[in-house]
């Protein structure tokens, strides 16, 4: 052994899962089978908001096939409600979640009835026997209409359309102080209204669930985020002792938040496979997952910041409409509060006051989407900035420069009452600025100003922080979150030296295998190589809160370093013992213990590698007395406080006054995320970050028509951008380590989406704003930028009647001739 | 998604095909390149009860020199049309739309015929067989006919052909030494246009000569600009003449309104990329 060997943290390792993931040589829950597996197909409803008169399933089933159709009346007694995790209120309003409509569908894409056949074609065809007959309801889509007086209600018995309105209130908190106050004294006040748009998370895999029914344990594998939080819910909704389930996320092609869920085709798959005895799969259509997965965002945000004239803020109130859609799903009413201690980011607003009002529509639930709350947060006070800036006519990062928190300030509790630990925006900012030559370019853009250039040059800024390592669970509780926030691991010690990390957080694309590879070779000093990580399954890696809120390495890595420490502390006794020495006289360095002061091998010193201590562990011929023939250990963290990653990200856009088309020139960031366990990883999700935060920006809104109908039910009209639609990144970092994990690290997961988006739309109404251009809504399609460089107005488009051409245009009587 | 059940017939003559097609009866699909029509019936906007697949038709496919014109099989790739020294030669603009198709993958499956065929109007082909006044031949159990572009198109996803006939071979007149520009205009890069423009002019000595210009999703056909065509003869290869003449790309149009754009912004796209795709193609 030798004792100067690289450490593992900070190499750019190339991920060891890729191999099988790019070559297809793994399982996706889809490609699984079993013996006698049967299919299942859903029927939905094409109606948002309707009452179901009657379901005739005789003809579907006498389709070939066919072993069962069921429907929302014969689940009834026995499919529970779906968990919502977080009642934000005491007073939160939450209807009955069937996983299947029984007597009203309250969104289009809700289930009504499903089928079970030999075959998944036979499963499809049989949809087409089911005959439903609805009445139909009035439809409630627009949140500001739903919380009007006399609205039409989603759910009548709720008596509103209002799920619950949760407050912050900086002067009530103590943490600052009165925004009314702040407010009527502004010497500056800006009032703006936002649109955050609906997104759906769009993950590559769609969903999927199998179950076995036939062991002594129900099996269900899930395309799912959240495995152990699947398992527990599972029991809990459908009254199963939990020890008779076990559930497997095996390989899972992505998420986003948008597989952190109970979804109802889960529920669905083991009801079915339950009543029939035989196991089971659905797997959804990739229309069917942008139809009926969870979506993210929507909002409507009216803000008002106060300031002096000199640019100092002075105040903040957020007063937000969330749409949750018909239902709340797991933590569908808590994604805007996560936003609650984001508005006033890494500004040192003395007041500030922040209102939701959560709003039930008939469409698809909302959930938890990249970022969750953040990037609304984000995106709302970085354009404030912006607008405050062309308000007081000075350069936007001016102002962003005179209300941050300096470095010296930290740590520096906000006005929401979160403590930031470390951080050092004038480094990120500075970085960024040379990277991205910001004189250089503003003087570009004057020129081009100046001459009229049909093409504008618009420099957007977003200089964020986000909260994330979710979470301490202390903090949770205060927010009535039904769970903690811990993570867990072990290690498991072969006898031949190799080594099991079992982690309970769920991997679905981040790297983990490679990441906690690397921290575990470093704390044990043994090779990258000789690491195995399990997790996904809840027979092996028994225990966990899953993957999400940029979360695994800040809190799931933590516990798999406090395991690797016991193993330690275990393994230092037998080798004490090995090397005849006292305990207090051994020290362990690069996987082996010697007796301190001895020298190295090289001068004769003796030394005992950990592969040797696990090797007699697993003889146990000669352990000291009392000593358990063990080394394997496990360990449950709890974070402190969340982290806080930051960054300065720099767009610069070229806006075709002729059409309205935004381009993107360049795009610079700078991220301070702490400590880099693989910087290839990290540099992996920024650059995945960005296309989806800046997709928001430009490409992707679900729209539905007044009828609830979404159109953009296909990948045709819903535009997820690819690489050729994006420029090529300059990515950067700076280093201020986290001041509450040893490990120093801040999560990465997040930072792309949460920064980018207002940095592009700032971008925009930079290039245009001399023209009349305050606001452009998003997505600031080609049109609306037109509309809004012609009009002012930011928010033209919206529907038209006829078709256009492509997929989305065509209908039962068309297609190709 | 998962189509309803079909029956498949894979003729690998054109003769045979078109008995095919007639023995299937009314509800039979042809398939060529399948990139329009599979994802149809997966999502069961369609259900055929018959496919007759011309992937083994070898007669349908390959671009040959016939007088005055380059004929193109009706099965000839994407990838081969872009590919092909004939097209590049004689029909400038063909080339350089077919370039702008969808992606590689998509252009190795996707044919020239079928996407005539399909008639999309925000399709990219079919303004370029219009604006060359390209011939469509057509077989079907009574012979053959060829029908001009110009009346080919007929309405949104229909065209000229009758039940139980294939659209065989695209004869293109010979447009050498023209200029030729397409300006498609769409939010990303794999979307369908939302307005385009196929342009292909000849200069003689500084001054346009002869100009075609056709409009790709302003209607539910493609259609002719005839009177920036009429403007543009005579007129020198400038900028500024040329941005003149593209002020009457939208007359006559009635384009549709979707979410990506109403008819009033589509028929200042019109405009604007009319003066764009003339002035690319001439180098102004």
């Amino acid at each position: 052994m030798t004792a100067t060997v690289e450490p593992e943290v900070g190499r750019s390792r190339r991920r060891k899962e890729d191999a099988r993931l790019i070559t297809g040589r793994t399982r996706w829950t889809d490609n699984l089978t079993l013996p006698g597996l049967l299919h299942m197909a859903i029927l939905r409803s094409p109606l948002a908001h309707a009452r179901i008169t009657s379901i005739d399933t005789s003809a579907a089933k006498d389709m070939p096939g066919v072993l069962a159709v069921v429907t929302g009346a014969d689940l009834a007694d026995e499919q529970g409600s779906l968990p919502c995790a977080w009642p934000i209120t005491a007073d939160m309003k939450s209807p009955g979640a069937p996983s299947m409509a029984v007597d009203q569908v309250n969104f289009a894409g809700e289930a009504v009835a499903l089928v079970v056949a030999r075959s998944a074609y036979e499963a499809a065809d049989a949809l087409e026997g089911i005959d439903v007959d609805y009445d139909e309801l009035p439809v409630v889509l627009d949140m500001a209409a739903a919380v009007a007086d006399g609205a039409d209600l989603v759910h009548e018995d709720l008596g509103t359309n209002s799920s619950a309105t949760w407050i912050f209130d900086s002067g009530e908190a103590g943490t600052g102080g009165d925004v009314e106050q702040a407010i009527s004294s502004a010497e500056v006040l800006i009032e703006r209204t936002f649109r955050q748009q609906r997104l759906i998370p769009a993950f590559m895999e769609p969903r999927s669930v199998m179950v076995d029914p036939t062991g002594e344990q129900l099996t269900m594998w899930s395309s799912t985020q959240v495995p152990h939080i699947l398992r527990v819910m599972l029991a809990m909704t459908l009254s199963v002792p939990e020890h008779k389930i076990r559930v497997i996320a095996p390989d899972v092609g992505g998420g986003f938040g948008g597989k952190l869920q109970v979804t109802p085709e889960e529920v669905l798959t083991f009801l079915a496979a339950r009543r029939i005895g035989k196991p089971v799969k659905w797997t959804e259509s990739r229309s069917e997952s942008l139809l009926a997965g969870h979506h993210g965002r929507d909002q409507i945000q009216k803000l008002t910041l106060s300031a002096k004239r000199d640019g100092t803020v002075t105040g903040l109130k957020v007063e937000l409409l969330a749409d949750m859609g018909a239902y709340l799903r797991l933590v569908t009413p808590g994604v805007p509060i996560l936003g609650a201690f984001m508005f006033n980011a890494i500004y040192k607003f003395p007041a500030y006051r922040f209102v939701c009002t959560n709003v039930f529509t008939n469409k698809v639930p909302t959930d938890a989407y990249r970022g969750a709350g953040r990037p609304e947060a984000t995106f709302a006070i970085e354009r404030l900035m912006d607008e405050l800036a062309a308000e007081l006519g000075v350069d936007p990062m001016e102002v962003r420069e005179k209300n941050w928190i300096k470095h010296e300030e930290f740590p520096f509790t906000t006005v929401a009452g979160l403590t930031y630990d470390s951080g050092n925006y004038e480094a990120a900012t500075d970085k960024a600025k040379e990277l991205f030559g910001y004189d250089a370019l503003r003087a570009e853009q004057k020129e081009r100003r100046e001459k009229g250039d049909p093409v504008q040059l618009g420099i957007g800024i977003s200089t964020f922080t986000e909260m994330c390592g979710l979470a301490p669970s202390r903090v949770l509780g205060s927010l009535s979150y039904a769970a903690g926030g811990w993570e867990h691991a072990a290690i498991r010690m072969l006898p031949t030296g190799k080594v099991e990390v079992v982690t309970g957080s769920s991997p679905h694309g981040q790297g983990h295998e490679t990441a906690w590879s690397q921290i575990v070779a470093d704390q044990l000093g043994v090779p990258f190589e000789d690491i195995e990580v399990l997790h996904g399954d809840t027979q092996s890696s028994h225990k966990g809160m899953d993957t999400y809120g940029s979360r695994s390495l800040t809190v799931g890595a933590m516990a798999v370093v406090q395991a690797t420490d016991k193993v330690k502390a275990k393994a230092a006794k037998i080798a004490a013992h090995m090397l005849e020495a006292s305990e207090d006289d051994v020290e362990f360095a690069s996987g082996s213990f010697r007796v301190k002061g001895a020298g190295t091998e090289a001068s004769g010193a003796k030394s005992v590698s950990i592969q040797d201590v696990a090797l007699a562990v697993f003889a146990a011929h000669d352990l000291p007395d009392g000593v358990e023939p063990n080394l394997d250990s496990e360990a449950t963290f709890d974070p402190e406080n969340f982290s806080f990653p930051h960054g300065t990200h720099l767009c610069a856009t070229e806006v075709d006054t002729e059409t309205g088309r935004v381009t993107i020139r360049s795009y610079v960031c700078v991220d301070d995320i702490g400590k880099v366990i693989n910087p290839l990883i990290v540099e992996g999700q920024v650059h995945g970050g960005l296309a989806q935060g800046i997709a928001q920006a430009l490409f992707e809104e679900a729209v539905h028509d007044e009828s609830g109908t979404l159109t953009t039910g296909t990948l045709a009209d819903y535009l997820v951008p690819s690489a050729v639609d994006l420029p090529s990144f300059v990515t950067d970092r700076t280093e201020s380590p986290s001041t509450t994990n040893v490990l120093g690290v801040k999560g990465v997961g997040e930072a792309g989406t949460i920064a980018s988006t207002p940095a592009v739309v700032n971008a925009v109404v930079d290039a245009v704003r001399h023209l009349g251009v305050s606001d452009v809504q998003m997505p600031c399609t080609p049109m609306r930028v037109w509309q809004a460089i012609r009009t002012g107005r930011p928010d033209a488009g919206g529907l038209g009647a006829e078709a256009g051409g492509g997929l989305g245009s065509i209908d039962s009587s068309g297609g190709a001739r | 998604m998962i189509p309803a059940a079909f029956d498949y017939v894979a003729p690998s003559t054109l003769d045979g095909a078109v008995r095919a097609l007639a023995d299937a009866g009314e509800d039979a699909k042809v398939l060529a390149g399948g990139q329009s029509l599979l994802p149809v019936l997966r999502m069961r906007l369609a259900a055929p009860t018959t496919l007759i697949d011309l992937n083994r038709v070898a007669e349908l496919r390959g671009i040959r020199e016939d007088g005055d014109a380059i004929v193109i099989g009706a099965m000839t790739t994407h990838y081969d049309v872009l590919h092909d020294p004939l097209v590049a030669e004689h029909a400038a603009l063909l080339a350089e739309t077919t370039g702008t198709v969808a992606d590689p993958q998509i252009r190795h499956r996707g044919t020239f015929g079928g996407s005539l065929a399909h008639a999309d109007p925000a399709g990219d082909l079919p303004a370029v067989a219009l604006a060359l006044d390209a011939e469509l031949v057509i077989a079907g159990s009574g012979g053959r006919r060829t029908v001009p572009a110009a009346e080919f198109f007929v309405d949104l996803f229909t065209t000229a052909l009758e039940p139980g006939e294939i659209l065989c071979e695209v004869r293109i007149p010979k447009h050498t030494g023209w200029h030729a520009h397409y300006e498609k205009f769409n939010r990303v890069a794999q979307a369908w246009s939302i307005v385009a423009v196929a342009a292909t002019v000849r200069v003689d000595g500084g001054s346009i000569t002869e100009a075609r210009v056709a409009l790709t999703n302003m209607g539910s056909t493609p259609v002719r600009a005839a009177g920036v065509e009429q403007a543009l003869v005579g007129q020198p290869a400038t900028a500024e003449a040329i941005n003149a003449a593209a002020e009457h790309a939208a007359e006559g149009t009635s384009p549709p309104a979707d979410g990506n754009a109403d008819a009033e912004y589509r028929r200042h796209l019109a405009r604007v990329l009319t003066g764009r795709a003339v002035s690319a193609a001439v180098g102004a």
